[in-house]
Formats: C-alpha cells, sequence, structure tokens
C-alpha cells in the first residue's frame, strides 16, 4: 500500500511528462501538416532586396523575376526540378453565378498543380495545350466555388474576369487554412500566358515556385535555380536580387517555437517527477529504518555492504521503473482523453517514453542511492540490536 | 602483546585455511575491547584468553554486562577488539576488512540467535538459502538442494515452504540453526538460542546441538541458565569483562535422555 502511494508519484510524474510532450508534438505536427497543405518539396523565388547606395528598400522593391525566368531558363537548364511554375497575382472582381466576388487571381503554369499537390474536386486542370493557346479557362479554389455556385455544379459554366469571360473547367479540392491563417482555397487559377495577356500584361512576376523528386535533392537544386537566375541577370559580382527558400525553412521558423514550447511543459512536468523520486528517497529510508534488523541478519550471515546496498538498490529501481510503466499507461491514456475533451491534436511521442522510463530508471538510482549506502554501512551489531 | 607483534609470525598460514595452531578453532588472545558511552568508559573485554579445540561444545554464562555478548560478537567477527589477536580456524581475523569479515562469516560460521532472527514473510526454504546466495566461492552447485537437506537434518523437511509466522518457537530456532548449518560452518555460535524457548522445547533444540556436537561441529553458545549450560562439554564464566571459571562441564546431562524424563509433552506447552 505505502509502496502503491509511493509509486504514485513517479506514475503521477511521468504521466504528466508524456501528456504535455503528446500536447506539444501534437500542435507540431498539425502544424507540419498545415505547412504541407503548400506543397510537397516546394522551392520559392522570390523578387528579393535592392540596394540603393547603401540604403535597402526591402524586400520586392525591385523585382526583376521574370516570366522568362520560371517558364524557360529554369525548365530548360534546371536539372534537379521536376516542375515549375510562375505565379503572376493580381486581385479582381469575378462577376458569374450568384453574383460576384472578389478574390485573387493566379496564373500558373500546368505544374502548379504538382508542386502544391493539390488535387480536384471536379473537372479537368488546365493542359499544355491551354496553356500555348491562350485559352480563357479558369480552375476555381473550393471557398470562391461556393461562394459563387452554391449547391450547383460550375463546370462549363462562364464567368467574367475584368469584363472577359472565362469557361469554368475545374474546381480545386479544399485545402484549408495556412499557419497564419489566410485562406488558401480563396483564389483562381487561370494560364500564366492568359493571364499576362489578358490580365495583367505585365511580365514581372511575385513568385517562382518549383519542386524537387524528392526532399533529398532540395539543397542541390536550391544552389542550381541561384547559379541559373544570377546567370540569367546577368549579375556577375553583385549581391542576388532574389531570395530562394524552401519549404523546411518555413517549416522549421513555425515549428521551432512549438518545440520551445513542448520542452518547457515537459520541464514543468518533469517537477512532478522529482517530487515523485523524493518520495521514492523518503519511503526508502524508511524502509532501511524498518530493516535495520533484517540487514543486520544478512551482514551476520555474509552479506556484503555491497550485497545489501545492491538489495535496496534495485527495490528502489523496481519501484520507481513500476511508477514509471503505469505512468507511460496513465499518460497515453490521459493524452487521448485530453485530446478527445478539448480536440487538440495530441500525439504520444515513443521518445517521449523511452525519456521517461529512463528517467524513472534513473530516479530510481539516484534517489536510492543514499538509502542503499545508509543501509550497507551499517554495524552488524548495531544492526542486530535495533528494536 | 599487540596485535602487530603476532601477525609476521601467524601471517603464512592465514592463506592455508590449515589448523597450525594445533587444532584450534578458536585462539583468542589478550581481546580488550573499551566502550565510550559519552565520558565514561565501559570495559566489556580485559584482556580475555580463549583457547577452543574443534568438537568442543562451550556454554559461556555470566550476569548481563559481563561481556559475554561482547565476546561473542568478536568470536563472531561481528565486531573487531581494540587490542589482541584471534586466530579462527588458522585465519588472522584482526585487520581484515569489512568484505573479509563478511566472507568469513558467510564461509566459518553459523549463528543462532535468542529472537531466531529469521527473515519474515521469506519461506523457511528461502531463508536457509540465503547464506549459500551470498557465498562468493560458488562452492555450492545446487544450494536449493543443500538447503532442503540442512531443513531435513533439524526435522523440517515437512515444512519448507511455510514462513516464519506459520511455525512454533520452536520450529523457528531449528530454521535458524538449519540457517546457521547449511554453509558446514566451522564454528557454531549460539546466542541465548533458548531464551525465548519453554523449557521442553529448549531440551529438545539441546538435543539437536548435542547431535550436531557429536557430528563434529564445534559448539559455543552463550547463555544464563545454568541448566542448558549442564548440556555442554565445557563451561566458561564471565564477569566485569574477564574469564573467571573456566572447567569441563562434570554432571553433563545428554538432552535426549532428559527429553524421556522431563516434563509431560502433553503439558509442557509446545504448540
Amino acid at each position: 500500500m505505502r509502496t502503491l502511494l509511493t509509486m504514485l508519484g513517479i506514475v503521477i510524474g511521468v504521466g504528466a511528462v508524456i501528456i504535455m510532450v503528446a500536447i506539444g508534438q501534437g500542435a507540431r505536427s498539425s502544424i507540419e501538416a498545415q505547412i504541407n497543405t503548400l506543397g510537397t518539396n516546394m522551392l520559392v523565388i522570390t523578387a528579393g532586396a535592392s540596394t540603393a547606395g547603401g540604403v535597402s528598400q526591402g524586400a520586392g522593391t525591385f523585382n526583376r523575376l521574370q516570366i522568362e525566368d520560371a517558364a524557360e531558363k529554369l525548365q530548360r537548364e534546371a536539372t534537379l526540378i521536376t516542375a515549375v511554375s510562375p505565379v503572376i497575382s493580381t486581385r479582381t472582381q469575378l462577376i458569374g453565378g450568384a453574383g460576384n466576388w472578389r478574390t485573387e487571381i493566379n496564373g500558373v503554369s500546368t505544374d502548379y498543380q504538382v508542386i502544391r499537390d493539390w488535387p480536384l474536386a471536379s473537372g479537368t486542370f488546365f493542359t499544355q495545350d491551354d496553356q500555348r493557346a491562350l485559352r480563357k479557362v479558369v480552375v476555381l479554389g473550393s471557398t470562391v466555388a461556393e461562394a459563387l455556385y452554391a449547391g450547383m455544379d460550375p463546370i462549363g459554366e462562364r464567368l467574367q474576369l475584368r469584363s472577359v469571360p472565362f469557361t469554368v473547367i475545374g474546381v480545386l479540392a479544399a485545402k484549408g487554412q495556412t499557419a497564419t491563417g489566410t485562406d488558401q482555397d480563396d483564389v483562381v487559377l487561370v494560364p500564366y500566358t492568359t493571364a499576362r495577356a489578358r490580365l495583367s500584361g505585365r511580365s514581372f512576376i511575385a513568385q517562382i515556385l518549383a519542386s524537387t523528386a524528392s526532399p533529398a535533392d532540395i539543397p542541390a537544386a536550391q544552389e542550381e535555380m541561384s547559379a541559373i537566375m544570377r546567370e540569367s541577370h546577368k549579375l556577375g559580382d553583385a549581391d542576388d536580387d532574389f531570395t530562394i527558400r524552401n519549404q523546411n525553412e518555413l517549416a522549421e521558423a513555425a515549428t521551432g517555437t512549438t518545440e520551445v514550447m513542448t520542452w518547457l511543459l515537459a520541464a514543468i512536468a518533469s517537477v512532478s517527477l522529482l517530487v515523485g523520486g523524493i518520495g521514492i528517497m523518503n519511503i526508502m529510508l524508511v524502509s532501511v529504518t524498518e530493516r535495520t534488523r533484517e540487514i543486520g541478519i544478512r551482514m551476520a550471515i555474509g552479506a556484503r555492504g555491497s550485497d545489501v546496498m545492491v538489495q535496496f538498490l534495485v527495490e528502489s529501481i523496481v519501484i520507481s521503473l513500476a511508477g514509471g510503466l503505469l505512468g507511460i499507461l496513465v499518460g497515453i491514456a490521459g493524452s487521448a482523453l485530453v485530446g478527445s475533451l478539448t480536440g487538440w491534436s495530441t500525439e504520444t511521442s515513443p521518445q517521449a517514453v523511452l525519456m521517461a522510463v529512463g528517467f524513472s530508471g534513473a530516479v530510481g538510482v539516484f534517489f536510492g542511492f543514499y538509502p542503499a549506502r545508509k543501509a550497507a554501512s551499517l554495524h552488524p551489531i548495531q544492526a542486530l540490536r535495533y528494536e | 602483546m599487540t596485535a602487530m607483534s603476532t601477525r609476521s609470525e601467524a601471517s603464512p598460514t592465514r592463506a592455508s585455511g590449515g589448523l597450525p595452531s594445533g587444532d584450534f578453532i578458536i585462539d583468542a588472545t589478550a581481546l580488550t575491547k573499551t566502550y565510550r558511552m559519552g565520558t565514561n568508559e565501559v570495559h566489556a573485554l580485559r584482556a580475555v584468553d580463549l583457547k577452543v579445540r574443534a568438537g568442543e561444545m562451550i556454554a559461556v554464562m555470566g550476569a548481563s554486562g559481563s561481556g559475554k555478548s561482547t565476546l561473542m560478537n568478536m568470536l563472531g567477527c561481528l565486531d573487531t577488539p581494540d587490542s589482541g589477536s584471534y586466530l579462527l580456524d588458522g585465519v588472522r581475523v584482526e585487520g581484515l576488512s569489512t568484505n573479509e569479515l563478511a566472507d568469513i562469516r558467510n564461509q566459518k560460521l553459523g549463528f543462532v540467535f535468542q529472537g531466531f532472527n529469521l527473515l519474515a514473510r521469506t519461506t523457511a526454504i528461502d531463508n536457509v538459502e540465503l547464506p549459500l546466495l551470498y557465498d562468493r566461492t560458488h562452492r555450492w552447485s545446487n544450494p536449493r538442494a543443500t538447503a532442503i537437506e540442512a531443513l531435513k537434518k533439524v526435522g523440517l523437511g515437512d515444512r519448507l515452504d511455510h514462513v516464519p509466522s506459520e511455525l512454533s518457537g520452536g520450529q523457528q530456532q531449528r530454521v535458524a540453526i538449519a540457517r546457521a548449518l547449511v554453509t558446514s560452518p566451522r564454528l557454531l555460535l549460539a546466542d541465548e538460542p533458548t531464551g525465548n524457548l519453554d523449557s521442553r522445547t529448549s531440551v529438545e533444540i539441546m538435543a539437536l546441538f548435542q547431535e550436531l556436537n557429536d557430528e563434529g561441529i564445534t559448539i559455543l553458545l552463550v547463555t544464563h541458565e545454568g541448566d542448558i549450560s549442564r548440556y555442554a562439554k565445557r563451561f566458561i564464566e564471565m564477569r566485569d569483562g574477564r574469564i573467571i571459571r573456566d572447567e569441563d562441564v562434570d554432571d553433563r546431562h545428554i538432552a535426549s535422555v532428559d527429553l524421556l524424563t522431563v516434563d509431560d509433552p502433553e503439558l509442557a506447552g509446545t504448540p
């Protein structure tokens, strides 16, 4: 009974650590999942900062990204990227279906769907042929489709973009919000060739997206793209006038915060593990005192100090490990409960479980050591005479 | 005489384990022990000399405070004397480390206590097996069987799996004796072995001791009961830390004979 109560300290400590880490990991992986909705193995080139007489003008002030960079040069020369698409971005009013809707129009290439890993809910995406022929076709984001064509199939419907009639050929599957809360589905995609000719007229573009076959290719692809871009822009010794970022960098920035939070939570929970350990030390000291006579008997029949010490150490390790194992069950059950009560996503990580077991073993050794040594250093006669 | 002066002449015999000092199991010279209680000094032992040959059965008597328990602890390697020399079965004991003393207790000595001192919630067989598990020479190939044999020898072959609380006092003491015997010790030390037992059971225990002694085990028992001391072969009386009498027992009683005449078993209150 007393041993059970002592164990409870470790059970709660280990359980708390696991629950806290589970909550932290859950938060982290839901952010990671959101980042992944941006696309797979994605690289983003944006116009870089220009420097005028030592005064930085900020990113994007001097935009020299051109259609030619993306559509022609990168596609032709870069060997490590499997897909590349320019993004010509403009906001305008749509008229069609139930009424009108202001949204973002993105002129992209056929590769865009691959890069963003964005399936269609219905219809088709535009083809190379559409792109070459500058066809006036649009693919709607699900928010736009819902706003203009609620309850009906928009495929084949006509709508107007800046008074230019377009035909709806597809609707994208819903992707949800980004980590920062932007609705990714509030968008309309058109071929970039059409966008340039009919909507914008600009040849400068906001972004170039690209993707590689595997995450391992990203660093090399980044260097290759950088070299091609520098050549294209004839930079010579000048600084880059563009920035290439990859998805991992975006993900790291976002998950870094949750990582810190996870460890903070775990550290707080560890305090209860420490308290549990002190409980074990307490009970072991009581046990040594109560069993002084037994220790004396064992010594009289030939137990060395080290034998007695091992006996008590093993005892405290068993108590704390048993508590640790129970704590794992409590932690797993607890994080499932927290998950279902609060709706937070929780994720019990094997590392946290291993760490908790290791930690409880260490607690057993650490807090068992002093009582065990006390037992081992008893004098046989005094131990035998102890009442 | 100090321990230092005698060490060099005796040290070559330490490793041999033989009996160079003329078959003496115990060869103690000028054992002295003084306890300090605050400012008082208690002279528990004042230069005690004691020689015991193999096969003896000795009763040590004396009032409490006479030093008999201290002597017992010294001879049992549970405590170390302040000065004097002690050869146990040819091994010089003073100067050994606590670990070496533990090994000597394990290999050469068997203890029987007044309060039985069995491990509670531990079966008889596990209690008896325990000393074998602490042995570091690994000379016991089958500790379990050896323990069962020892319990059979003390007449408890049918109580192997009983815990102490399920056994009578006499039976508990038999378990304790089996535990003391299981390592085939050179010397059995018994501290008031019958102190907690009724008179009939006491005689039964003494019969067991005599039987073991007849088989060649050297026994030294501390008691304050005159009746019990008559079962020994030799009698030592202590007072104020000194041996004041040391003589053979003239009218030695044989416990197995006494058992026939002692109180009727029905009335003796044996459990």
